[in-house]
């Protein structure tokens, strides 16, 4: 059943205190549940403050024993480093950052562009072993990235994509049009294929009809499968460490990854580093959460 | 305007479901049209194969002269009205009324003075700047019904319009549609599985059953005379009792000894099944003139008719019309009497109707 976004969210805080599950306990019952809950968040979310901590102290607090808490002295240096060189101009990191962008925005779109109309036809039209079909393009996600990375490495040698943003790119959204299609298949099979029909028998072409009536009420879904594409290619290392090597190719994790090693680990720019590397998803993904909501109960189309 | 010409029409899905077997129809134009027929006999990929939306296996259609089997459904120059109204949910309702015109690229005053019309046709005025949730299913429906005027197509098409309606509005929408038709003139094919709605409404009727058509004719002959067992039994609430009988001295006689005039031209030598609407009977006081014995069963109150179910010649299942104001008893011994005209009568081995 399709519901809409509104209902979806709407009906979450009103807690039914009538139902049976409630009715005993109740208030202890609820403390309980908060205990629960801020132990599980406190466990949960200590590294990420600790990373937070870390990379706005100075080395010297770093290091202390027993661990500074609070009273250490805050600095910016190791967010300065991140952008900026030792010397002067683009750090290494930087440069990184950039890459990363571009290849997790390129891979998601081409991703995207290549996945949405596929879903579309797997969902509108008839065709043969339509759900072998779709099995094959899932099974190609079954293998852990790991496994398909040396053959891939060799032919990307020969094509010569080795070291290059490139083969990046193509990578990663050869592993997201198969989740972009899964996803899709799911909005679109959503959206009453009446609409189409009304607007082919309106004058426009099959495809005009997809463009001009289709694609908008798809928007929440594209959303939502888009985001979850960029977070997999943002977040992506086997590939990235595995096909680049050079500065000006490398993404961020790998390149995070790379400062540690070596006689001395400067954890204050690692952090720094993490800390600027996780907050475009966080950014991000909250940006289009009312859209994930969408996503998660599929369909804002009501029949 | 058109005429629509249906040849053979045979169409297979892909995945070997045989939708529609064999179709011929030949609508008229300016004529309302509907196609009646149980779920799942095909009017629905009928229709869509009209249209264009669905290409047939084999088999031609023709609108006005033009063969259109190869023409997308933008060039057949017909609008279609769905069951879900397929209203544009972003578009305010004028929008959605000017999106067909759009396409056209009509002028701008064009497209304005159509939309206007209408709406007025439909008495949409004060849904105009609305969109689509707040309006009442009925309200969807009726600018889904404009939104199919305003191109001024050469025949409209409906696929069960009125199905999601609750059952006044239905009623009140049907007359619009009727009243609508004919003031346009506009050919209409009308789908529906609904037999009150077919008869209000058609002008001529096709009963389809299993991808094949049973009969077409006027809501009249429909009624008075089904082509064959399947119309028989579909037709009519409660439908026809259909009474095995004899020829024998001239006459029908059923195994209870309901005697009935049997029409001309009879086949001999062939097991006949007498079709017997409930209005054509009557339930009578026992051993009552030219009654024969039987006995009732239930009665069900309908308000301004009973329906009585008497056990009858090995039956329990025969079906009177009766006026409200003559009641019997469950389990009371009655009189049954034949009060109509000749029946239809049917051959059991072909089910066709034979005489
Ligand atoms: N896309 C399709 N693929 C395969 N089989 C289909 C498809 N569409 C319809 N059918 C089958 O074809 C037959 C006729 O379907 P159709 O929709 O034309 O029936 P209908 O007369 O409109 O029924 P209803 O009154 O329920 O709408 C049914 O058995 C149906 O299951
Ligand atoms: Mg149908």
């Amino acid at each position: 059943m399709a519901v809409s976004v509104d209902e979806a969210v709407s009906t979450r805080p009103a807690r039914d205190r009538g139902s049976p599950a409630r009715r005993f306990g109740g208030r202890g019952r609820s403390a309980l549940e908060v205990t629960l809950l801020t132990v599980l968040a406190a466990v949960m979310l200590f590294p990420v403050l600790w990373m937070i901590e870390t990379s706005i102290k100075e080395n010297r607090d770093v290091y202390a024993i027993p661990a500074k808490f609070f009273d250490f002295k805050v600095t910016m240096d190791h967010y300065k480093d991140v952008f900026v060189a030792s010397g002067s101009g683009r750090s290494t990191l930087s440069a990184a950052f950039l890459n990363s962008v571009v290849v997790a925005g390129a891979s998601t779109a081409l991703a995207t562009v290549l996945g949405v109309p596929a879903a579309w036809a797997y969902s509108r039209f008839a065709m043969k072993a339509k759900k072998d079909q779709l099995f094959f393009i899932l099974s190609t996600r079954f293998m852990p990235p790991v496994v398909v990375v040396i053959p891939i490495f060799l032919m990307y040698r020969q094509v010569g994509l080795i070291d290059s943003k490139l083969g990046l790119i193509l990578i990663y959204a050869a592993f997201n049009v198969p989740f972009t299609i899964w996803m899709m298949k799911g909005f679109v099979d959503e959206v009453p294929a009446e609409y189409e029909d009304a607007a082919m028998l309106d004058g426009y072409t099959r495809l005009q009809a997809f463009w001009r009536y289709t694609l908008p009420l798809l928007l929440p879904g594209i959303a939502a499968t888009a985001v979850f594409a960029l977070i997999f290619s943002w977040n992506e290392f086997v590939f990235a460490i595995f096909l680049t090597s050079s500065d000006s190719v490398r993404t961020a994790p790998p390149a995070i990854a790379g400062l540690i090693g070596g006689t001395t680990v400067d954890w204050g720019l690692v952090a720094a580093a993490s800390v600027v590397f996780a907050l475009p998803v966080l950014v991000f993904a909250y940006l289009v959460r009312k859209h994930l909501v969408a996503g998660v109960t599929l369909g804002a189309v009501r029949r | 305007m058109a005429g629509i010409e249906v040849t053979a029409l045979h169409k297979r899905y892909p995945d070997g479901t045989v939708a529609v077997d064999h179709v011929d129809l030949s609508i008229r134009d300016g004529e309302l049209f509907v196609m009646l027929g149980p779920s799942g006999c095909g009017k629905t990929t009928t229709l869509r194969a009209v249209a264009g939306l669905e290409r047939q296996t084999t088999g031609d259609i023709r609108i006005g002269d033009t063969l259109v089997n190869d023409l997308p459904p933008a060039e057949r120059d017909i609008a279609m009205v769905f069951q879900f109204y397929a209203l544009y949910p972003h578009l305010r309702t004028r929008d959605n009324l000017a999106f067909p015109l759009r396409a056209e690229g009509l002028p701008k005053a064009e497209v304005r003075a159509r939309v206007d019309e209408a709406a007025r046709l439909m008495r949409l005025g004060p849904l105009l700047d609305r969109r689509p949730r707040r309006l009442s299913g009925g309200e969807q429906q009726r600018v889904a019904l404009a939104r199919a005027l305003v191109r001024r197509p050469r025949a409209f098409l409906m696929d069960e319009p009125l199905t999601n309606l609750d059952a006044e509005l239905r009623a009140d929408m049907r007359t619009e549609i009727k009243h609508l038709q004919g003031e346009l003139g506009t050919t209409m094919v009308y789908v529906t599985h609904d037999q009150v709605e077919a008869m209000s409404l058609g002008h001529r009727i096709a009963i389809l059953n299993k991808g094949r058509v049973e009969q077409i004719g006027t809501p009249l002959e429909v009624y008075d005379r089904p082509a064959s067992l399947f119309c028989a039994a579909f037709i009519g609430s409660p439908p026809m009792n259909l009474i095995e009988v004899e020829v024998a001295d001239g006459k029908l006689r059923g195994q209870g000894g309901l005697v009935l005039t049997p029409p001309p031209g009879l086949p001999r030598d062939r097991r006949l099944v007498a079709g017997v609407r409930p209005e054509a009977l009557e339930v009578t006081e026992p051993r009552a003139e030219r009654s024969v014995p039987a006995r009732v069963v239930s009665a069900e109150w309908l308000g301004d008719e009973i329906i009585y179910v008497v056990d009858h010649g090995g039956r329990r299942d025969v079906r009177v019309r009766m006026p409200p104001t003559v009641r019997f008893a469950a389990d009371a011994p009655v009189g049954l009497r034949h009060t109509g005209g000749t029946p239809a009568v049917y051959d059991v081995n072909t089910e066709e109707l034979v005489a």
